[in-house]
Order: C-alpha cells, then structure tokens, then sequence
C-alpha cells in the first residue's frame, strides 16, 4: 500500500526546537496563537482539497477506462488524501462550523448495502429499512441531489451515502476477510461498462463514484472558504473571539479528539469488540493512517505546526509556546506526550504496514497486537491529562463543549 | 463514528450569562432552565438526547463515547468474528439498542394495523396462582407465559422461528371539551398472529411498551429514596385522592427487595439493571445478571443455538453502556419567560398535575458520579405508581404494581420529541398522538385534574400544552 506520510521526527524537532528558546516564547501573545491554528487550518483544508481534487481526476480516469492500474491509482489517491484530512479532524471539535459539516465527509460506520451490493452474510442496524437499499441497482436516477438526499435516510446514521467511506467502499468493496491481510475485493470489472461488467450496474456505479467524489470536493471547498484569511467567514469570527474562548475551543478540540474520539470511540470501542466493524477505514484497511494523523492533528494545534503535503511548513507561535511563558515544565511534558503517543502511533502503523492490519491488531487472542493497540490508547489519556492541566494554567476554567459564550445569543 | 456524538452541536444559549455562573454556583438555580442542574446540555437539535452530562470532565468522557457505539452498533449472530458482539438472539425485538431508542429518544407504535412493531413491544405474563409463582413474582415481577415467556420476540436468527407477529389496530373514541370542542382518542387493540409455539394461555396478559427516552437516567438513580418514600401515600391517608406507591422490586445485585425506579411499572431498581434487563429481553445477550437465553422449554431450537460466549457481553462492556446510559444530559427548557409558558404552569400546578409530576428534587450522593451529585434537578415525576384508571390499565402486574398502576413518567425534555423523533406518540404504549392526548387519557388518580382540564377553555389549554412543550 502506497501513501503519503509525514516523518515523525521534524514535527518532533520543531517541538524541540521551540521549547529550547523560552526568550521566543516570551513574547507570544494569544492573538498569534489564534492566528496560527487558522493558518493551520485553512494549509491542512487546503491540502485535503487539493489531495480531493487529485482524487477525482483519477476517479475520472477509472471510469474512463476501467482497469487494474486506473483502480489502484484511484485507491492511492484515496490513500494519500486521508493523511490531510485525518490532521483537520482536531478542528471538529470546538468548532461548530467543522463540527455540523463533517457528517457528510467522514461519517462511519455506515449499512453499506444502502450504496451497493453486498455478501450475503451483510448484517446491519435493524429497524434501519434502507439498509439494504442498494441505490446502484435502483432506478431513480444518481446525482448529487440523490445522494444528499440519502445521507442518513429514514433518520439512521447508519444510512452514510456521501463522504470519504462512501468512496472507500466503492473503491475497495467490503473487506470480507477471507484472508486475514486482504482488504476489501473489488475488482475493477465492477465499473466495466457493457460486455465485461462484474455485479451489475456498472454504469450507475460509476455515476455513483463520480458524483460522490464530486460532492467531496465541493463540501471541502466550503471549508476551506471558511478557514480563507481576509475574508468575512468563520475565521474572521474566531479571530474576533474573546481569548479565553478561543483557547478554550482548541483545548476542547484537542482534548476531545484526544479521549473521548480517537481512544475512545475510535480505537477502544474496536479493541474491546475484537471487531474490524468497528474500525474507522474497514474497506481499504487504512485505520492506521487514521489514528496516526489524527493524533498528529493534536500536536499540531500544540506546536504550532503543520507539514504541508507538498513538504512545506507552516509554522507559528503554538499554544506550547504560550504555555510555556506560564509553565514551562508543562509545556514540555505535553510536548514529550504528544510525541510519544506519535511514537505509539507509528509502532501500530509499522504493523499495519508490515501487513498487521489494524483490524489484525485487534482481534482476540493477538496478545502483541492488543498490547500495541492498547498502549496508544494509554499514551492519548496521558496527553489528555495534560491538554486538561494545559487549560487550568491558561485560565480556562470549564473544557466543557459550551460555555456561556460559545454560540452567541 | 458518527459526526454530533461529541456536544457541539448547533444549540445556542438564550441567556448566555447564567450558564457559566451555573456552573460555578451549583446553589441552585434560579436558573429555571437547567432541568439537570449543571448537567444540563443547550441543544435543541435532533441530537438534544444524545450529549453527555454538561459538567462530565474531558477525562470521563471515553467511557461515555465507547459505551454510545456499543448502544448504537448492532450485535451479531455466534459465532461470528465480532466476538465482543455477537449473541444476538436466538430470540430477539431488535439488534440494536438505538433500533428502539432512536437518537436515544422516545419510540413509538405501529401506526397501522400493517406495520410492524419497530421500536416496541409486548410483554406478556400469566396470573399468580400457586406458591411457586409468588416466588417468580418476587424475583422476576410476572409469571411468565408458559410457551412465549415474559416478553414477545417476534424475530429469530436463522433457524428459529420468531414468536409471533404483533399487531396494532385503533379504535377510537370522541369526547367533548366543556366548551364543546370535541376530540378523538386512539385506543390500541393488540393482536398476535403467526404463533410459532403452540397457543397462547388462556389467561395470558399482554401490556405493549414504547421505548423510553434516556435522557436523565442517572439523575432519577440519584434521587434519595427516602425523599421519594416521604411521598407515597399508599393509603391516600391525606385525602387528596392519590396515593402513590413505592414499587419494591428484585435486586439481582442486592438480592433482596428495593425500591423500584425504573420502567413503565418501575420495575426495575437500577439503571444498570435495567439496561442489562434490556440487553437479554430485547436482544437476547446474556449478561452477567440475566444469564439465561430467553428460550421457553417448548423452545428446543432456541435453546440450542450456539451462544456468543457467557455472558455474551461481557462485565466490562456492560459497565460502558451503563456509564453511557447513566450520563446521558438532559437539555435545557427552552421559552421559560413567555407569558404563555409561565401561565401554562400555573395551570400545570392549579389542575393538580405536580402532585404526582413533581418539579423539584436535589440529588444525592450517586457513587462513582460525582457530576450527578447534589444536583438541583427538575424531573416532573415522583417515581410512584398510581392508579390511572381503567381507560390505561394493561391487566398486567409486575412486582407490586397492579394492572391499573403506572409508574408517573419523567415529563424533562418532552418538548423535543419531536425534532429528536419526528414524533409526538406518548403514553406507555405510544397511544397518544400528541401531549393534549396523553393528558386526556389520565384517569383513576388523576380523573380529578382530568376533569379540570376538560373545563379549561382552548387559550388555557394551549397554555397548558405550551409549557409541557417548554419542558
């Protein structure tokens, strides 16, 4: 499997960097602080649009001429874009524009029969009447509008016919597991038009795919308008926001995505259940990257940093910095635990690399991979700890998603 | 996982300024907003029932969203290579937990008589007759009907057949308002077809349930007993015309009798036991309380299907879901100020409906949540059985609740059914169509208020209507 990475160590060295100058860090004012975390934004949206846009040229191509080469290089496309994306998930929480937005982008699980064909041994949400819809052998005709219209349909949220895993699902197909290092088995021939065509409704898949990359790229091109500098949108809201506000919002971002997702609902939930169900990429077998850029998406907000897909950086007083003016001690320790929860984080991908799926990682009875597992998640609540202590220094009384202020009157 | 799960959410302050100071000033609240003290959530979205407590710390949160996937994601058939969650059946309502408390709200019944029960469901029972039924009621509420058991499970895993399938049809029944406006009430009649095991006993009694919202559950577990037994009034000794019974039910963990609190009939002492009661009646997984499969003796193939392991959820899973169903927020009231929603409540109060619906109480001490402690909340129930006359009467005891008592259901975050469920069905069995309905239903107890309400004119009973929906 071929995608992007980011290296592990600059991010470190610039953490290090950072808090070998406190004379710097002095001078930090929350203002700049603020200013970073949207530039950061608006580089890490950005990049996840371009790596979208990448996508649907590719996404084009397969449909165009459907063959092993066009599908593996739409998949990598996928792939790659996933690394961005997973680094702006720290911005969902805290911030309501991301937070309303995201369900149409990132929502998993989903009752993947209500898009396409599925095995006969497909179970889902009971109660939920369009989980084995099967839109692609419908006859209603696919567009964008159609698509939207799905999404979450007869109120399950299990009904996700739009965003990433839609894509996912349709470029890989369900991951049946027949062999414990395959991910899912579609095959190209699934978007053959005409003579050749493997499951049927070839064309109407390929529609499908079509559309719903369109719509990605659309959706991340509102948010990357919000997070546009010298504009009248959200980022010109934040900037105006009381300090404390401000702060408070990436602090309950961090932290949020910190436990209560990323250990919690995203790695635990999977790790107690035994269950690649419950892992976030489970077509393509990429819950790894997830996990791993997510928390980097953590660091970043900390350290002031992000490492563009294209190499470059973007750089600016952190909220490590600002700490550290008021306590030093902390701020570097939240920096070693930010970096050791990357250094757990890249042992499960090393695995997972080394053919370990995550959904391998996590079964019953691999006591290396669950203890691999595990201590990420450890090393998250650690961090959490901090991020919590992290807001006390900073006067930030309540991380609580709401404060009196947060959504205005 | 699925994108508002964390507390965001569009809900906006009306009043910013006093949440904070809520906060900081658990004494209490004049804030007559915060149904949940300082765990109460600003969210008027379709999510209102789906937050965790507002004071929860970032540090407790995990357990809150790992128990929510294993309330929203659906349990499997053994074996399988989900095994954390695998065990559904042999017999079964639905696989899911969220099947039946969509958005962690309310259910509703089967509109028609050609619809199938999706988030109900009928228990069933027999008479106590004999010494060793006392002994199943004492620890089990019910006697349970000999071939379908205590509860109708109309789905089975391959290989065994469903019970039955349930039906609803309505009758309805007019009325008049004093000033001559008339109306028209649901009554439900239940019917079972397709009877896979055998015929049902001649005496069997059938109640049908709605599933409840789960907001604010652990803030019910919180109030002292004893602030609820200084209420009862079995005898109706003051003379008011309510009585107002404790339910004493089995502690599975205590095993010994406690106090009810939970349930239609309260028949349930905790949220834990509850939710366990839930997991094996309604999905068929053995927990560490309820081990047994739900198969009757005349129901050979259930008993031998494969298990998902024993339990087939385990402890530690359980203790998330609990967690989860234990700190689920209550949202905020909303429109407190409109002079419609403060006459309403007058109304409330002068038809005689707090006597049961009690506003107020301050939680105790809730070991293990310290957030749900020493609470100023405002539940609108007493937690008490009562006689409700023989218009809602099910037939159908359980423990020490008769066949006419219902337990007096929290009335918090009634006014957002609607946008959470796309529904107004309430009562036990979902019968009324909207809130002025349920309220006409009331009888025995509450025929008193029922007739003062009848009296009022249509501005008075908007009012009244109004400020149920404020809640």
């Amino acid at each position: 499997m071929i995608y992007l990475r980011r290296p592990v160590l600059s991010v470190a060295l610039a953490g290090l960097l950072m808090s070998g100058f406190p004379a710097v860090a002095a001078e930090v004012s929350a203002k700049a602080v603020m200013e970073t975390y949207t530039e950061i934004a608006h580089a890490a949206f950005s990049d996840s649009l371009a790596t979208a846009k990448t996508l649907q040229g590719r996404v084009e191509a397969l449909v165009d001429g459907p063959s092993e080469e066009t599908m593996q290089a739409a998949r990598e496309a996928w792939l790659a874009a996933r690394v961005p994306y997973g680094q702006t998930e720290v911005y969902r929480f805290g911030n309501a524009n991301v937070d309303d937005w995201e369900g149409k982008v990132n929502a998993w699980p989903l009752d993947e029969g209500l898009i396409d064909y599925v095995a006969d041994s497909y179970e889902h949400e009971d109660g939920n009447e369009f989980a084995a819809e099967n839109i692609i052998a419908g006859d209603e005709g696919i567009n964008a509008e159609l698509l939207q219209s799905s999404h979450e349909k007869g109120g399950s949220e299990a009904n996700v016919a739009t965003g990433y895993h839609a894509i996912e699902f349709l470029l890989w197909g369900q991951d049946l597991n027949k062999n414990p290092a395959d991910t899912g088995s579609r095959t190209y021939t699934d978007f053959v038009r005409g003579e050749g065509c493997t499951n049927g409704n070839c064309d109407r898949r390929a529609k499908y795919l079509t559309e719903v990359t369109g719509l990605l790229v659309k959706d991340l091109q509102e948010m990357v308008a919000d997070w546009e500098g010298g504009k009248d949108n959200y980022r010109k809201e934040f900037m105006a926001l009381d300090e404390n506000e401000a702060l408070r919002r990436m602090l309950f971002g961090m932290g949020s995505l910190s436990l209560g997702e990323l250990a919690g609902e995203r790695i635990n939930v999977a790790l107690l259940a035994h269950s690649q169900e419950d892992e976030h990429s489970c077509f393509s077998d990429n819950t790894h990257v997830d996990i791993a850029e997510n928390a980097r998406g953590i660091q970043n907000t900390f350290n002031g940093t992000y490492t563009k897909v294209d190499g470059s950086k973007v750089e600016g007083p952190g909220l490590a910095d600002l700490v550290a003016v008021k306590d030093e001690a902390l701020s570097k320790k939240l920096i070693e635990q930010l970096n050791d929860s990357q250094q757990k984080a890249a042992m499960l991908v090393d695995a997972a690399e080394q053919g370990e799926h995550f959904d391998q990682q996590i079964v019953s009875g691999n006591e290396t991979g669950n203890a691999r597992v595990k201590a990420v998640i450890d090393a998250l609540r650690t961090q959490t700890g901090s991020i919590e202590a992290v807001s006390g220094v900073l006067g930030i009384e309540n991380l609580s998603p709401e404060s009196s202020d947060s959504f205005g009157s | 996982m699925i994108r508002h799960s964390l507390a965001i959410a569009g809900g906006f302050l009306l009043a910013p300024g006093l949440v904070s100071g809520a906060d900081n000033n658990p004494g209490p609240a004049t804030d007559s907003r915060l149904s949940g003290g300082a765990t109460t959530v600003f969210d008027t979205s379709r999510n209102a029932f789906s937050l965790p407590a507002k004071n929860l710390g970032i540090l407790r949160r995990d357990n809150f969203f790992i128990g929510n996937a294993f309330f929203k994601q659906p349990w499997v058939i053994a074996p399988a290579s989900t095994s954390a969650r695998d065990g559904l059946g042999p017999l079964f309502n639905t696989n899911t937990c969220q099947g039946c408390h969509v958005k962690d709200g309310r259910g509703q019944p089967p509109l028609s008589k050609d619809d199938d029960f999706l988030s109900a469901l009928v228990r069933l029972s027999v008479p106590a007759l004999t010494a060793e039924h006392d002994e199943l009621v004492l620890k089990t509420g019910v006697v349970p009907e000999p071939n379908y058991g205590d509860q109708l499970q109309p789905k089975g895993i391959p290989g065994v057949k469903g019970e039955a399938t349930p039906r609803l049809s309505y009758q309805q029944i007019s009325g008049q308002f004093a000033d001559g406006e008339t109306y028209t009430l649901l009554k439900p009649e239940l019917s079972l077809g397709g009877l896979n095991y055998g015929a049902l006993h001649k005496d069997v009694q059938t109640s049908v349930r709605v599933a409840p919202a789960m907001i604010g559950l652990g803030l019910l577990e919180a109030i002292p007993e004893d602030v609820i037994l200084q209420r009862a009034d079995p005898d109706d000794e003051d003379g008011d015309g309510i009585s107002g019974r404790p339910n004493r039910v089995w502690s599975i963990d205590q095993q010994q009798t406690v106090l009810g609190r939970f349930g239609w009939k309260a028949n349930q002492p905790t949220v834990k036991q509850q939710s366990e009661g839930a997991f094996n009646g309604d999905m068929g997984i053995t927990t560490v309380a309820f081990a047994e499969q739900n198969c009757t003796p005349v129901q050979e193939k259930c008993q031998q299907a494969p298990g998902g392991g024993q339990p087939e959820i385990s402890a530690e899973i359980m203790e998330k879901v609990t967690f989860y169903a234990t700190t689920l927020a209550v949202p905020a009231r909303r429109n407190v100020d409109d002079p419609v929603v403060l006459k309403g409540e007058q109304l409330f109060q002068s038809a005689g409906c707090t006597a049961c619906h009690v506003s107020e109480y301050k939680t105790g001490e809730l070991a293990g949540f310290p957030e749900l402690s020493n609470q100023l909340i405002r539940p609108y129930t007493d937690l008490l059985l009562h006689d409700m006359g023989e218009g809602l009467a099910d037939g159908r005891p359980d423990f020490q609740a008769s066949g006419r008592e219902w337990r007096t259901p929290p009335l918090w975050g009634i006014g957002l059914v609607e946008t959470v469920n796309g529904h107004t069905r309430f009562l036990h069995d979902g019968r009324a169509r909207n809130l002025l309905e349920a309220v006409l239903w009331h009888g025995g107890e509450a025929e008193a208020s029922r007739q003062q309400v009848l009296q009022m004119d249509k501005a008075e009973r908007d009012a009244l209507i109004v400020f149920l929906n404020s809640l």
